[in-house]
């Protein structure tokens, strides 16, 4: 075990740095420069500019500038909003919590709706619920997270009035109300999030559960008399969970995608619609700084998802 | 003459099941299995439909896209405007068909890029036997575990404007859109063509090929590629509907087409503002991008049955 994490721990760190020289290629790629803004301002004189760029080093071979971007980015160094006139570092972290919050509930219902019905599916295959609960899932992954967004707005806000569609994240009331409030406006968001993700786990927990039912000690189990339920949730889907797991970090990088879209329609003060309202403001530290730590993020996830993967499936860390 | 004819009847008989022996084909059979699939046949119906339409339409139902009527703003479904109208009054229904020519181009080109860089990447470290087939895999395993919509974003933020320049409003936006989308989506298909190439590379058919003294090229396009087809081709159908998702997606976002360049996911962009008062401005979009996406998800759980036997669950 400790082996295999350290060769984990390992593949990670390429990675990151890996990800980070394609990030870096495509800024430095980019037509245009950061000080465009400074070049078109005639209150700016040249030689101020020339200083600027100077201690800046925008004029330094692409190599150099990439080290010291990364050495930057190491040090949680993510440099200064143009727009919000604060720091990048600090910027991110108002609004992280938010969507890891949406994510995370979000993430849990989608478990909770798709344990059960993956696997009562995968025990009766090709039964009407399993025909179903596969239709549902068909059609949950293709309603994009922004028509299905609307759709409750359209049902839940304004037809019947119920929730509000607007997050606030200033709610004035205390207490219960306070939560309560929470509650209220978090539902629709973290709807279409769990929906989506859902629909493709429902899948994944079906055919994982079928792959095992097939096996050979489930068919021992059966034989010395055990009862189906505890067949089922004793040996069947402990096993069939394993690779679910995986999945469930792995789905990530798409949620961020559905995370982005969500707070965008339902203007929640997360990480995503401040990458949104930074590219239409042309705030390339923030842009290029939330895109580095969602990279980041996923491959910290990925990581634990390894991990989590060789700890509840000794086979992998011995292979 | 007519004595003959009873005798020909019988020779048609016995003949009829050889020459259905005859006809099979892996393409038949394949036919046979994908038509066992009812909701993949349904769609494939309801998918031809939504593509006959938005491709012939446009020549029954001339109104241009953007004839501005202000005494016609936010009208519902009616015979002058079968979809309505939106807040200039524009008619709905050609601008939804002109919407659908832009969205399903998108994905279809954005697949074609997507399957082309996949299915090189995937044959080159499928082939190779040195350290150029793990290196190309560490690639591709870098770039999924990227986040695909902020990249998308970023690429956009920093390029619109320079290829806007050059080729113009429309074609720059859509040449960023397609290669953009499909330049990060061709991992699933590498993994997948480098998976089938490392099992049928080593088959006696390409052994025999290669002591008959074909070159590694000949084997991979006349032996190996035309063998790894059937799951390429369900890996398309899939892009194909990731790609439209994709489009709208950042159409939505208001980073996509401009308003005068109405695909699905920018029409519904400049609805969300009028939910409460037009809700049809939306639904329609919707409805066409669930409608067209769902279709193409069957269709490719269909193909799946058919052309990848070893995948049916």
């Amino acid at each position: 075990m400790g082996q295999y994490l350290l060769k984990r721990l390992l593949i990670a760190i390429p990675s990151i740095l890996g990800i980070s020289v394609i990030l870096f290629t495509v800024l430095a790629l980019a037509p245009g420069d950061p000080f465009e803004e400074l070049a078109t301002n005639p209150n700016v004189p040249a030689e101020v500019r020339e200083m600027l760029r100077q201690k800046f080093g925008l004029d330094d071979p692409v190599a150099i500038r990439y080290f010291r971007w990364l050495a930057a980015m190491a040090q949680g160094d993510f440099g200064f909003s143009f727009a919000s006139r604060i720091d990048v570092g600090d910027l991110i972290m108002q609004r992280l919590p938010t969507t890891l919050i949406i994510i995370g509930l979000a993430q849990l219902i989608a478990l909770a709706i798709a344990l059960p019905v993956g696997v009562y599916a995968a025990t009766r295959p090709y039964s009407i619920f399993d025909q179903i609960a596969s239709t549902f899932a068909f059609v949950g992954f293709s309603l994009p997270p922004f028509f299905t967004g609307l759709l409750l707005i359209l049902v839940f806000s304004i037809q019947f009035d119920w929730l509000p569609f607007v997050y606030r994240a200033d709610i004035e009331a205390t207490g219960w109300r306070w939560f309560w409030e929470h509650v209220r406006q978090a539902i629709m968001p973290v709807s279409v999030l769990a929906l989506f993700l859902a629909a493709s786990l429902t899948r994944y927990v079906r055919s994982s559960v079928l792959d095992v039912i097939r096996l050979d000690y489930v068919t021992t189990a059966r034989a010395k008399g055990l009862g189906e339920r505890v067949v089922i949730t004793k040996h069947v889907v402990r096993n069939a969970l394993i690779p679910v797991v995986t999945l469930v970090f792995l789905q990530l990088p798409a949620l961020f995608g559905g995370a982005i879209v969500t707070e965008q329609i339902f203007r929640i003060p997360g990480i995503g619609s401040l990458l949104i309202s930074s590219i239409l403001a042309n705030d390339t530290p923030v842009v290029m700084a939330v895109t580095f730590v969602s990279a980041i993020l996923v491959v910290l996830f990925n990581l634990i998802a390894d991990i989590l993967y060789g700890w509840l499936d000794p086979r992998i860390s011995y292979g | 003459m007519v004595g003959s004819i009873p005798a020909s009847a019988t020779a048609e008989l016995s003949a009829a099941p050889r020459s259905k022996a005859k006809q099979f084909s892996p393409w038949l059979d394949a036919w046979r299995r994908f038509r066992r699939h009812r909701l993949a046949l349904v769609s494939t119906v309801v998918l031809s439909a939504i593509v006959l339409s938005v491709l012939f339409m446009p020549f029954v139902w001339s109104v241009p896209i953007n004839e501005i009527d202000f005494t016609a703003r936010l009208k519902g479904p009616s015979p002058a405007h079968p979809f309505g109208t939106d807040d200039l009054g524009q008619d709905l229904l050609s601008r939804m068909l002109y919407g659908g020519r832009i969205s399903l181009a998108v994905a279809f080109a954005a697949m074609v890029v997507a399957i082309v860089v996949g299915t090189i990447i995937g044959a080159i470290a499928g082939m190779s036997r040195g350290w150029v087939g793990p290196a190309l895999m560490w690639l591709t395993d870098l770039f999924l575990s990227l986040p695909p919509l902020p990249l998308l974003l970023l690429v956009i933020y920093l390029f619109r404007d320079s290829l806007k320049s050059v080729f113009g409003p429309e074609g720059g936006v859509f040449i960023l859109i397609v290669l953009v989308v499909g330049g990060l989506r061709w991992m699933p298909a590498a993994r997948l063509v480098r998976a089938q190439f490392l099992s049928l590379r080593e088959k006696e058919f390409v052994e025999a090929a290669r002591a008959l003294g074909a070159s590694r090229l000949r084997q991979v396009i006349r032996h190996i590629l035309p063998n790894a087809l059937g799951p390429v081709i369900v890996a398309a159908t899939v892009d194909v509907a990731a790609a439209i998702i994709a489009e709208s997606t950042l159409s939505f976002l208001g980073l996509g087409f401009p308003p005068d360049i109405p695909s699905w996911g920018r029409i519904l962009f400049d609805a969300k503002d009028y939910l409460d008062i037009a809700p049809h401005w939306a639904m329609f979009p919707g409805v066409a991008i669930f409608l067209t996406v769902l279709s193409i998800s069957f269709i490719g759980d269909g193909l799946r049955d058919a052309l990848d036997p070893r995948k049916v669950m």
